[in-house]
């Protein structure tokens, strides 16, 4: 089976993120793109891991899983206090921080 | 040359001679105290601002004894070592004291003359409300002129010269309230201010030329012609010019007239006593300078015939009886000037005229002063007149003063000017017959103008102010004025028979020489000046006793006198050569700080914060259109690597 799949698949995944991202306003959303953008690197990271016959690149996709659950815990965490704070969770909406 | 061509062995102080640190430690002690303890000492300042220059008068005395008790030569110059004031690699400053006869007859005169000050300003000032403060200052200026006298070597007497020049500016400005005060303090500061930037150049040029500021070590190494000629007439120069300063003479003279807006003891003892004759003194100090340096010695005779006659000049014209006496001391510093300039030999004689002019031009201020606290300070002598009758002491105290500035024998002025125009004479050629008439001639004006001082003041008739109702002093005033008085009658005498002053200067100035051919013959010369000082009284009486003194000052005068009466326009030239271009360069320097370097400074800031303002709209707080740059960012980094990869 042609590792060129798993790629073509990685590049999806990485796209729809990247659109969600960028168009999304619920930052819920937003934060499961930007998982759903880290997932599709593992993947390439592993397909190449594989097709290499060496096991760096499924190191490193351990890797980014631990900072990506240590994210989740901080991203979510700010999700809820700012939804506390402002009765929304829309990315727009926290817009103090500008010139 | 001299005894200074060699390095001299300065001895170590033995005996009474260790005391020497306290002729300048107890008036700057009390000058703390006074200054410093505030009103708490109000009560009894006065009487610690007169026993301090006493207690320093009565050592200088009894070391004067001590000193004359010695053998000549060098055993008469004692170095006390105070302490390593600099102490860094390959360089020493000490603070040493020199002790020899040069700053010892300079220490009994300052001291001396200075005690006497001291006393009569406790009458002059008793009923002003900050007289404490007034001692204070006198005291820092007795410290730090005998700090100047004493130092053995240049980086001292600059804390002196210095020092002297603060007080000097303090006390001139003691009555600041006054704007003229106030502006004549300034002006004084300032002027001085250029001559004390030709003597701190004169330092480094001796520090980089000879490695040291020590007197003998710089004096031995110009007697052994060890730097160029010119360097030493460019350090004599600049000496000149600190000089010039210090001691109001041409070109610099300007600042004293205005001084005169100090107290009349600050006039009597710091501008005609001593602090003026600090330039002289400072000439007669580097005599090993100037005797390699004819030139320098040229510029220095120069500059004392011009003031002598500028000084003499002015002192015709003014009617403040103070500004008479000022003009009157610039024409006598003058004199010293003359003298010190005439070079090896001469310098005695321009001490012995120092300490003379310092008794009676000290007791004319005071008689001066005297006057002035019995006519509710009028300054005016057209509004003087007859006085004599009503103050008969000052009368008698300022008339030997009088006597001896014109130089009627045996008076003290006597000895010393005539010796001086006869000096000039003896210099030979063309230079000592011009030096020998002007002086001669100044002789004459001075009887001139000191005749018509004496006349508007204390003869004829009585031109008061309605409101004036003259009284004679208090006797703490009559009694300092009665002492210089006698030392205006006799110190010449003293100083000169069997030529006293000269001996006793030799090991700091070198020996007098006796010239053996004069120019003129001593006694024809006496006679011609006592004749030129005849003339001068005759020509007094003349134009002034024989009508009425007007009240008014009269307009219609010769060019001369006009110009005199402007002090022939010194601060005019002043105004016009120095602080008229002074401005325009400072206003043209602000409008190029404004515009050129202010400008391009702001513009740059204008330019980047501009620029910044408008950059700052790109953080619009949208998360999403960071997320979006990032994307293109991204985008672009990665273009970049394929293009290079591929390409």
């Amino acid at each position: 089976m042609s590792v060129d799949y798993y790629l073509y698949l990685s590049a999806i995944l990485f796209t729809i993120g990247t659109v969600g991202v960028l168009t999304r306003r619920n930052a819920i959303v937003v934060f499961m793109c930007i998982e759903l953008m880290l997932n599709a690197v593992n993947l390439t990271l592993v397909t190449f891991a594989r097709m290499n016959g060496t096991l760096d690149g499924q190191i490193i996709a351990f890797f980014v899983m631990v900072v990506a659950a240590a994210e989740v815990v901080v991203g979510l965490a700010i999700i809820m206090s700012i939804f506390r704070a402002r009765r929304s969770a829309s990315v727009d909406d926290a817009n103090l921080l500008k010139y | 040359m001299t005894l200074l061509a060699q390095v001299p062995a300065y001895a170590s102080p033995t005996g009474v001679f260790h005391l020497t640190w306290l002729l300048v430690a107890l008036p700057a002690a009390s000058a703390a105290v006074l200054l410093l303890g505030g009103r708490r000492t109000n009560a009894w300042g006065h009487l610690l601002g007169c026993a301090t220059p006493v207690l320093s008068f009565v050592i200088a005395v009894v070391e004067f004894f001590a000193l004359i008790g010695r053998d000549g030569g060098q055993s008469r110059q004692i170095d006390q070592h105070l302490f390593s004031w600099v102490p860094v690699a390959g360089f020493h400053a000490n603070a040493n004291l020199l002790l020899d006869p040069l700053s010892l007859v300079f220490v009994l005169l300052i001291t001396g003359v200075g005690s006497l000050i001291h006393i009569y300003s406790i009458g002059y000032m008793e009923h002003d409300p900050d007289r404490r403060r007034f001692f204070g200052e006198l005291n820092l200026f007795v410290a730090a002129m005998l700090l100047l006298v004493l130092a053995d070597n240049y980086l001292l007497l600059y804390v002196g010269w210095e020092g002297v020049g603060l007080a000097s500016y303090l006390l001139i400005g003691f009555w600041s309230y006054k704007p003229t005060a106030a502006v004549a303090a300034k002006k004084a500061f300032l002027v001085n201010r250029v001559g004390d930037l030709g003597l701190s150049f004169a330092i480094m040029l001796m520090f980089t030329t000879f490695g040291t500021f020590s007197f003998g070590q710089i004096f031995g190494a110009a007697g052994r012609h060890t730097a160029s000629a010119t360097t030493m007439t460019a350090i004599g120069l600049l000496l000149l010019l600190g000089a010039c300063g210090k001691s109001a003479q041409a070109p610099l003279q300007s600042w004293l007239l205005d001084a005169m807006e100090g107290p009349t003891p600050v006039s009597a003892l710091i501008h005609a006593a001593t602090m003026v004759t600090a330039g002289v003194y400072l000439v007669a100090r580097s005599g090993a300078i100037y005797n390699v340096s004819p030139d320098a010695r040229v510029a220095v005779e120069v500059v004392g015939a011009v003031t002598l006659v500028m000084g003499a000049i002015i002192g015709c014209a003014y009617d403040d009886i103070k500004k008479v006496l000022a003009a009157s001391t610039m024409s006598q510093i003058g004199y010293m000037m003359l003298a010190v300039g005439l070079g090896p030999g001469v310098y005695a004689i321009g001490i012995l005229h120092l300490l003379t002019h310092g008794f009676f031009k000290a007791n004319m201020f005071l008689g001066a002063g005297s006057v002035m606290h019995g006519m509710n300070d009028e300054v005016n002598m057209r509004r003087f007149g007859g006085l004599r009758s009503v103050m008969p002491w000052t009368f008698w105290t300022f008339g030997f003063g009088y006597l001896a500035i014109i130089g009627l024998p045996p008076f003290a002025g006597f000895f010393s000017k005539d010796k001086i125009i006869e000096a000039a004479f003896d210099k030979g050629g063309a230079e000592g017959w011009i030096l020998g008439v002007v002086a001669l001639v100044g002789a004459g004006v001075t009887a001139f103008y000191m005749s018509r001082l004496m006349i508007m003041t204390f003869f004829g008739h009585r031109r008061w102010a309605k409101d004036a109702h003259p009284h004679e002093s208090p006797n703490v005033m009559l009694v300092p004025m009665a002492i210089l008085a006698a030392g205006s009658v006799l110190i010449g005498g003293l100083l000169v028979l069997g030529g006293a002053l000269q001996n006793f200067l030799e090991p700091a100035v070198g020996r007098s020489v006796e010239v053996g051919a004069h120019t003129i013959a001593p006694l024809v010369l006496t006679l011609l000046t006592l004749l030129v000082v005849a003339g001068g009284v005759l020509a007094a009486w003349w134009l002034v006793a024989r009508k009425p003194v007007p009240v008014e000052q009269p307009l219609n005068v010769t060019p001369l006198t006009w110009a005199a009466r402007r002090s022939l326009y010194g601060d005019a030239i002043n105004e016009n050569v120095f602080m008229r271009p002074g401005a325009y360069l400072t206003r043209a320097l602000v409008y190029f700080d404004g515009r050129g370097v202010d400008g391009g400074v702001n513009g740059l800031a204008a330019l980047i914060g501009g620029t910044s303002a408008r950059l700052r709209r790109a953080q619009t707080g949208f998360a999403r259109s960071y997320a979006l740059s990032m994307l293109v960012g991204a985008f672009a980094v990665t273009a970049a690597l394929l293009l290079v990869r591929v390409g």
